[in-house]
């Protein structure tokens, strides 16, 4: 038994047979309102858009809010809960068991940005292909309400008071380690979170996506980065963005010529960015880093895919390793024969 | 000198130069070519953490009753480096050689040593050796003295050569050039005066000459590892760097072309860790090496794959702690620290290999014990082991087939579910035995998939706080532990003294205990001998605790490591036993060993 049968008694189903339903996991246990919730719905609408088969995708966290959110997604797939801040390695192990599937990473800002900062930096440089999400909201929501290492300086929280530091952009972070796929997004924001998470699943390699996720019960405060209303105001969509499946004629109806920017993926499927007013090429790592700072000092939160460079080898494209998972590899291919044993036993000398 | 006086096959050579001088060319060299004579010999490197400049020892011993150990004085010095002279000459035992460049500032503080001075520059000058070479190759000199004074055919140094250099002439003709023109000036020049000789023997037949990294990295790879994640760090740096060396000779899959393994060098070791746990959740037989301060970092980790039992192998070199402590410098003093690793109740499993013929097979045996049981396997070598040269039996081939423990792919799945109702849960304990039944990323079967945590869970991996499914997962993770002793290797018993006094050690202190049961039985002091293998202990051990009237345990530690663990786990016996441990960075001596035994008020 290898593929799934599609379930008869609901209608609609996509290409892999499958209805949304076999996407979902179980009942969220986070705050009603948490921008994490919302995330999660968008994996699920993403992975039954994209077709995946949910045994064909494995699931990472870390530790926080919004780490457990891989039980609310894709309860069929295989998925490891880790350690705080410490995901990234172990996701890089299991991978190499199966490299053919498709790796969803559900981390936070503290997570990432505090204690994950060193894993998250070494995952980019490798290139691991990884959908790799920040839910971030500028806080420590598990441990009830401390600064995060993204919260911005001047911040004030119940217990903490004020932050008096500036913060880390996990975006720019992404982008000086070589990421490359870029992306931010507002959880507020659910179309762009989706298409954008499904140009980030058609990558092949780490695919950083920085989603502004408003932890609604230790911080919402009105004119902080992270909250809804903060997010509403203040968002700057780069460009609209569409993902278009391989094989499929782009339809360029709602975008008019001049004015949108294809980038044609690994696997042949494209994104459609179409331009807002900015001259944007999501293509030239040192225009990101300069819009992202230029944000920063208007106080502006730019949501869209800001880098992306689908020709880089992934880490797995270095690896001279088999096309058929090495965890599948017969015992027989993995111990030496006697005749190489007696080989080393003349070498050792 | 008669042939009566002469001591052969049995004495030790201590090489004194800097670090960075680039002797161990010259001393291995001399080792192998003892070796090709059938002389059992072993080496103690004694170097510091430094790459250049600061004073090294090599010590050679020769041994025709095939002890291993390391010995306190040396019989013969090669003093290269002028620095450290006065010191040199006090280890030195009563008659000894001492060789030394005949540039050097020297006066004998003493009158019983035979003293031969080495034209070493004049030697090198004449070789026409490019000038950056010269200091290199000044070793060969000693080489060369050595061969015409113990009686050393040069056609073993050759071949010695060969093998080091891998058949390149050009290396192999300017070391061999200078070893051949310092054997002729001696035969010219010196007079032989010492009583030391080198004499082929049959010692090292079925042997091979090799160190405990190597060993445990042959092992792994003929053990089928998949995965390593490793950071570099010193004694455990050269496990992993033979991985490297070894599995694309031997882990090609010759079909495909393709790789059978992968080895990522990470960032940290908290990262090595996780790679390797990942990989080893993946199905992957896997593993990272490392010393003391990684496995410290690699603790949390290690903890999380115990609770959510994921296969691992971890080998830890150990060097001398606490913090940095001695690098370069052996111990046993990470015992206790991989016993109780990581927070919370648990259990670990511990193999301790106790020569290099065991680093080669505690390298496959540990996949096998760490896939049956579902469980994180440290394996605790030290860095005497790990990096110094040894006599060893050769390597033998596992004599079991692979043991992937139970894992069920998608055809298994089936089956499985039809046997148990259609039901699987990764945690659930069907055969009683406390080993569950897992699954692997990447089964398409739509009932395997399931949600690895480190959270409290249920036996079909929910998350709860619900006191009594977590005790059933508790208690069920002991018992795994308790069915799983039958899969530890024993401890060995050597009762054929039948002696009141028992000896208990493990790992490096092996060779030492052996020659000092050896020396103590010619003062009429019997005793029998356990050697530890593996922890937790099983009933052999308690056996040997019960059986013994007085009992010595030996730990190359301050505080008695495995003393502890005995006397906490057995505490009915503590009465009767006697922590003998020891630790100053350097082996452990048959001496010592001999010396505090007799000392012991009750022994006669
Ligand atoms: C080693 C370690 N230190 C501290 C903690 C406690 N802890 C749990 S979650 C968390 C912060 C999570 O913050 P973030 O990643 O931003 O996730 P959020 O809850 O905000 O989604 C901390 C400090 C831990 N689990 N492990
Ligand atoms: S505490 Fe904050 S981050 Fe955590 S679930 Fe509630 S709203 Fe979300
Ligand atoms: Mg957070």
């Amino acid at each position: 038994m290898t593929t799934p049968l599609p379930n008869p008694a609901i209608q609609t189903v996509n290409k892999a047979g499958l209805s949304k339903g076999d996407y979902k996991g179980l009942p969220s246990t986070l705050c009603q309102g948490c921008g994490h919730n919302g995330v999660a719905a968008q994996i699920v609408a993403a992975c039954y858009e994209m077709n995946l088969v949910p045994e064909k995708v494995v699931k990472f966290s870390g530790i926080g809010c919004s780490s457990k959110s891989p039980t609310y997604f894709l309860g069929r797939s295989f998925s490891f809960n880790g350690l705080h801040g410490r995901m990234p390695s172990l996701a890089l192990g299991g991978m190499f068991a199966d490299h053919t599937l498709k790796a969803i990473g559900v981390s936070g800002d503290g997570d990432t940005a505090s204690i994950g900062l060193g894993q998250f930096k070494h995952m980019v440089r490798r290139n691991l292909p990884m959908v790799y999400i920040v839910e971030n909201n500028g806080v420590y929501g598990l441990t009830k309400g401390q600064f995060s290492a993204t919260a911005e300086r001047g911040l004030q929280l119940k217990k903490q008071g004020t932050n008096p530091y500036l913060p880390v952009d996990i975006a720019m972070e992404a982008l000086i380690s070589n990421a490359t796929f870029v992306a931010r997004s507002f959880a507020g924001d659910p179309r762009q979170v989706k298409e954008l998470l499904k140009a980030a699943i058609a990558h092949n390699g780490i695919a950083v996506l920085d989603i502004i996720s408003p932890c609604v019960t230790f911080h919402n405060h009105e004119n902080s980065f992270h909250s809804y209303s903060f997010g509403k105001e203040h968002e700057e969509p780069l460009h609209e963005i569409s993902y278009v499946p391989p094989k499929e004629d782009i339809t360029v109806e709602d975008f008019e010529e001049g004015t949108t920017r294809e980038v044609v993926m690994h696997d042949g499927s494209q994104v459609v960015l179409k331009k807002l007013e900015k001259e944007y090429d999501p293509r030239d790592r040192w225009q990101a880093l300069h819009m992202l700072e230029d944000a920063h000092s208007h106080d502006w939160l730019v949501t869209g895919l800001i880098y992306v460079d689908p020709e880089v080898p992934s880490m797995f494209d270095i690896y001279n390793i088999p096309e058929t998972p090495l965890n599948r590899t017969p015992n027989e291919k993995l111990r030496p024969s006697r005749e190489a044993l007696d080989e080393v036993n003349r070498l050792m000398f | 000198m008669s042939k009566q006086g002469l001591v052969v096959n049995d004495f030790c050579i201590t090489f004194s130069t800097v670090n960075g001088s680039g002797s161990a060319t010259a001393n291995t060299t001399l080792m192998r070519a003892l070796f090709k004579m059938g002389i059992p010999v072993s080496s103690k490197n004694i170097f510091p953490s430094n790459i250049q400049g600061l004073p090294t020892w090599y010590t050679l011993r020769l041994s025709k009753d095939g002890y291993m150990g390391r010995v306190e004085q040396d019989d013969i010095i090669v003093a290269m480096n002028p620095a450290t002279l006065h010191k040199e000459v006090q280890y030195l035992a009563p008659g000894g050689v001492f060789l030394l460049p005949d540039d050097f500032n020297f006066e004998n503080p003493r009158e019983d040593l035979i003293i031969y001075r080495m034209p070493v520059k004049k030697l090198v000058k004449d070789a026409e050796v490019p000038p950056s070479l010269r200091d290199y190759i000044s070793n060969m000199v000693y080489v060369g003295v050595l061969c015409f004074l113990l009686g050393i055919d040069l056609d073993l140094i050759h071949q010695a050569l060969d093998f080091q250099f891998k058949g390149r002439q050009k290396p192999i003709d300017q070391n061999y050039q200078v070893v051949e023109a310092a054997y002729l000036w001696s035969k010219q020049n010196l007079v032989k005066k010492d009583p030391y000789a080198a004499e082929k023997m049959h010692g090292t037949d079925d042997c091979i000459m090799t160190d405990g990294n190597t060993a445990g990295a042959l092992g792994s790879i003929f053990g089928g590892v998949q995965f390593t994640g490793w950071y570099p760090i010193t004694p455990a740096t050269s496990l992993a760097e033979s991985l490297i060396e070894y599995l694309p000779k031997y882990r090609v899959d010759p079909e495909t072309g393709k790789d059978t393994y992968a080895v990522v060098q990470s960032e940290d070791e908290l990262a090595a860790i996780g790679m390797a746990i990942g990989a080893g959740w993946g199905g992957l037989r896997s593993m990272t090496s490392t010393s003391g301060p990684g496995l410290s970092l690699m603790s949390e980790y290690i903890g999380l794959a115990y609770y959510a039992e994921v296969p691992v192998v971890i080998w830890d070199v150990q060097r001398v702690g606490p913090s940095t402590g001695m690098p370069t410098r052996t111990a046993q003093g990470d015992l206790t620290q991989a016993n109780f690793i990581s927070h919370g109740d648990k259990n670990m499993i511990i193999l301790i290999p106790g020569s290099i013929q065991e680093c080669f097979e505690f390298g496959w045996r540990a996949f096998d014990i760490a896939e049956r049981l579902q469980t994180p396997v440290i394996v605790l070598s030290d860095l005497d082991f790990g990096m110094n040269m040894w006599t060893s039996k050769k390597f033998e081939y596992p004599d079991q087939p692979m043991d992937r423990g139970k894992v069920l792919w998608e055809g298994d799945m089936e089956e499985f579910l039809a046997k148990h109702g259609g039901e699987w849960g990764r945690y659930r304990d069907v055969d009683g035995d406390g080993i569950p039944w897992r699954t692997l990323p990447g089964n398409t079967h739509p009932k395997s998939g399931y949600f690895a945590r480190g959270t409290s869970h249920n036996e079909d991996t929910g998350y709860t706080e619900d006191p009594e499914k977590w005790e059933i997962i508790f208690n069920r993770i002991a018992n795994k532990f308790e069915t799983g002793k039958q899969y530890l290797p024993k401890a060995i018993a050597d009762e054929s003294q039948k002696a009141a006094l028992g000896i208990i050690a493990s790992g490096s202190a092996d060779p030492a205990v052996q020659e000092a049961r050896d020396l103590l039985i010619k003062q009429g002091i019997k005793t029998d001998y356990l050697r530890i293998r593996s922890l937790p202990f099983d009933t052999e051990v308690e056996d040997f605790l019960k059986k013994h009237e007085q009992l010595v345990v030996l730990d190359i530690n301050r505080d008695g490591q495995l003393n502890q663990l005995l006397t906490m786990t057995y505490p009915a016996y503590a009465a009767k036993t006697t922590s003998l441990a020891h630790l100053d960075g350097l082996p452990l001596n048959a001496k010592w060993v001999e010396t505090q035994i007799l000392s012991l008020k009750e022994v006669k």
